[in-house]
């Protein structure tokens, strides 16, 4: 705080380009030094020590080892259920959100409509975790209200196959945080679309299918694509969910890192530590080509 | 929306896209409010053959509930104070004197989706939880580390709503005012900045609230007797009072998100110019 009274001076002594205090870079430094030392210590700093512990080799020394070992049953069996479930939800999610957006921006209905499902998606976006769990437990489980009332049409669910704590059902309780999001997300985007282009496309005789496929989609696609991208890590990262839903017991790549952290379940910790290191680089790859078709679609939408 | 302009032809096609627009609609609706539904019954149920509200009465008689309930409430504050304290200077820093770090906090501020937070909290107790670096010797210590790492988790959302905030006001003309006036640094953002971005703020804390309140993961495994884990335990030892939570927990959220959209509403009424669907 010294040092920015100080600088305030000196800006005060350089008349004129007021905005520019000259040679005082430590009073500057001062007002993002605890953002960098906050990030550091809590973000940087412990992944670091997972990617050096994922090298380390028991006798001491670098190696590659604990990644050879990824290709073993139990890693590969969670990181393919998570990658299939994120997958799904993204194509499924993405799609529906689009859908819904779509309709809410241009279907022609109540501009009510629309104001309460940004509202509702920014809600159901943030309510992942245990009470998401909870409500499709007291909604599909097996005592869950929709399943008594399938079971009075006749049909038992769980009989016939059907399971909230499986693929199938972690998918439907995933969607209601992926649907929202990509509602949220592509809402602008869709905006974007300028009302002449289509007056535009009609006035040169274009149907309604040449209007989506020459102009609707090419703008769109690298949003969609993008944020369908950005739902899959979404998905890939969640563990609160799906630790609440199946106690932790489920194979998925998150709740096998949730195993190891209570006990080396994996018999071998930098096993554990080259698992959290593979996430972490599926994630950055994710969003890395997300910002790349964030980029590419700022080009229309602006 | 466009059917004043629309020629007349076009009136059927409108009126039949308005119909399929409505059912997608409903269909939709219907997957997010059967839980909602089927989850409030619940909630009613904790009374043998009456509805009534005796679920949420003994939730909150419970224990364990409040000061779970206090000890989260307290820590999202923390969080969010804290959080504001460093990314306000930040934001504002970077916007009006260093662009060049700009790309940098953004990178930074992206981590926290880079990072899944069951990796973070793996990486967090390996890093403090055994010597030299023995930060979660107590409970009290642990505690203040995991506030810690909420802070950082908020940065992307903070960083966000500060960041269209100063865009929105005219951050250098108001700074070079107030430095006419002779107003030191300390004055200009307490005084000037925090003030005008009241909205922006308020978005970022609400939102930070949100995401901390009932946060599971990070809590878990620090073994904190948060909300998130108590909430978990809730799910495997009781019938009925887990539904109330839930409507309870989805209040919360709703009332965050209500107030973050109405000021916004207010606020953003007179930038936002050509969005008139």
């Amino acid at each position: 705080m010294k040092s920015d009274t100080d600088n305030s001076r000196s800006v005060k002594s350089n008349v004129g380009g007021a905005l520019r205090p000259p040679r005082v870079p430590i009073g500057q430094w001062l007002g993002v030094l605890p953002f960098f030392i906050f990030s550091s210590l809590f973000l940087i700093a412990p992944t670091l020590v997972l990617a050096y512990r994922s090298l380390e080799s028991p006798e001491g020394g670098l190696t590659l080892n604990n990644y050879r070992q990824l290709v073993n049953e139990t890693v590969m069996g969670a990181y393919g259920m998570s990658i299939r479930i994120s997958l799904t939800t993204a194509i499924l999610g993405g799609l529906i959100g689009f859908i819904v957006a779509w309709v809410v921006s241009r279907g022609g209905l109540h501009p009510r409509f629309r104001l309460i499902t940004g509202t509702f998606s920014g809600v159901a976006s943030n309510f992942a975790g245990v009470p998401l769990a909870s409500a499709f437990v007291f909604t599909l489980g097996r005592v869950g209200v929709v399943t008594a009332l399938i079971e009075l049409l006749g049909v038992d669910l769980y009989k016939s196959g059907f399971s909230l704590y499986s693929f199938l059902g972690l998918t439907l309780v995933y969607l209601y945080f992926q649907i929202p999001l990509m509602i949220l997300t592509i809402l602008p985007a869709i905006d974007g679309l300028k009302r002449e282009w289509r007056e535009a496309a009609e006035n040169l005789g274009a149907t309604s299918f040449q209007y989506w496929r020459y102009v609707v989609l090419p703008v769109l696609t690298p949003s969609i694509l993008g944020t369908m991208i950005l739902l899959f890590g979404n998905s890939f990262g969640a563990h609160a969910t799906a630790y609440a839903l199946t106690g932790g017991l489920f194979t998925l790549a998150t709740l096998l890192i949730g195993q190891q952290i209570s006990g080396d379940v994996l018999h071998n910790p930098g096993l554990g530590y080259a698992v959290a290191m593979g996430m972490v680089f599926i994630m950055a790859f994710s969003i890395l080509i997300y910002s790349v078709l964030q980029r590419r679609s700022e080009r229309w939408l602006r | 929306m466009s059917a004043s302009s629309a020629p007349a032809s076009v009136r059927p096609s409108a009126t039949k896209s308005r119909f399929w627009s409505g059912l997608t609609y409903f269909l939709v609706s219907l997957y997010f409010l059967i839980p909602l539904g089927a989850t409030f019954y619940w909630s009613l149920r904790g009374k043998k053959d009456v509805l009534g509200f005796e679920a949420y009465r003994k939730l909150f008689a419970d224990t364990n509930f409040l000061p779970a309930f206090s000890e989260s409430i307290i820590n999202a504050i923390a969080t969010i104070l804290l959080s504001l304290l460093i990314i306000v200077p930040t934001a504002y820093w970077v916007t009006l004197r260093m662009p060049k770090l700009r790309p940098v906090v953004e990178f930074i501020t992206l981590l926290p989706f880079v990072i899944p937070a069951i990796v973070l909290v793996f990486g967090i107790i390996r890093l403090y939880s055994r010597p030299p670096l023995l930060l979660t010797a107590t409970y009290d210590s642990s505690r203040v580390v995991l506030i810690c790492v909420y802070v950082a988790l908020s940065f992307p959302y903070m960083f966000r709503a500060v960041d269209n905030g100063l865009r929105a006001i005219d951050v250098r003309t108001l700074t070079e005012a107030a430095q006419s006036l002779g107003a030191n640094w300390a004055t200009i953002l307490f005084r000037v900045i925090f003030p005008n971005l009241r909205v922006a703020l308020l978005s970022g804390a609400l939102l930070t609230f949100a995401i901390v309140i009932g946060e599971l993961t990070i809590a878990l495994y620090m073994a904190q007797h948060t909300l998130g884990p108590y909430m978990a335990d809730l799910t495997r030892s009781k019938v009925y009072e887990p539904s109330a939570m839930a409507i309870v927990a989805f209040a919360i959220t709703w009332v965050a998100m209500g107030i973050i959209d109405f000021v916004g509403r207010g606020a953003s009424g007179r930038t936002r110019t050509n969005d008139n669907d």
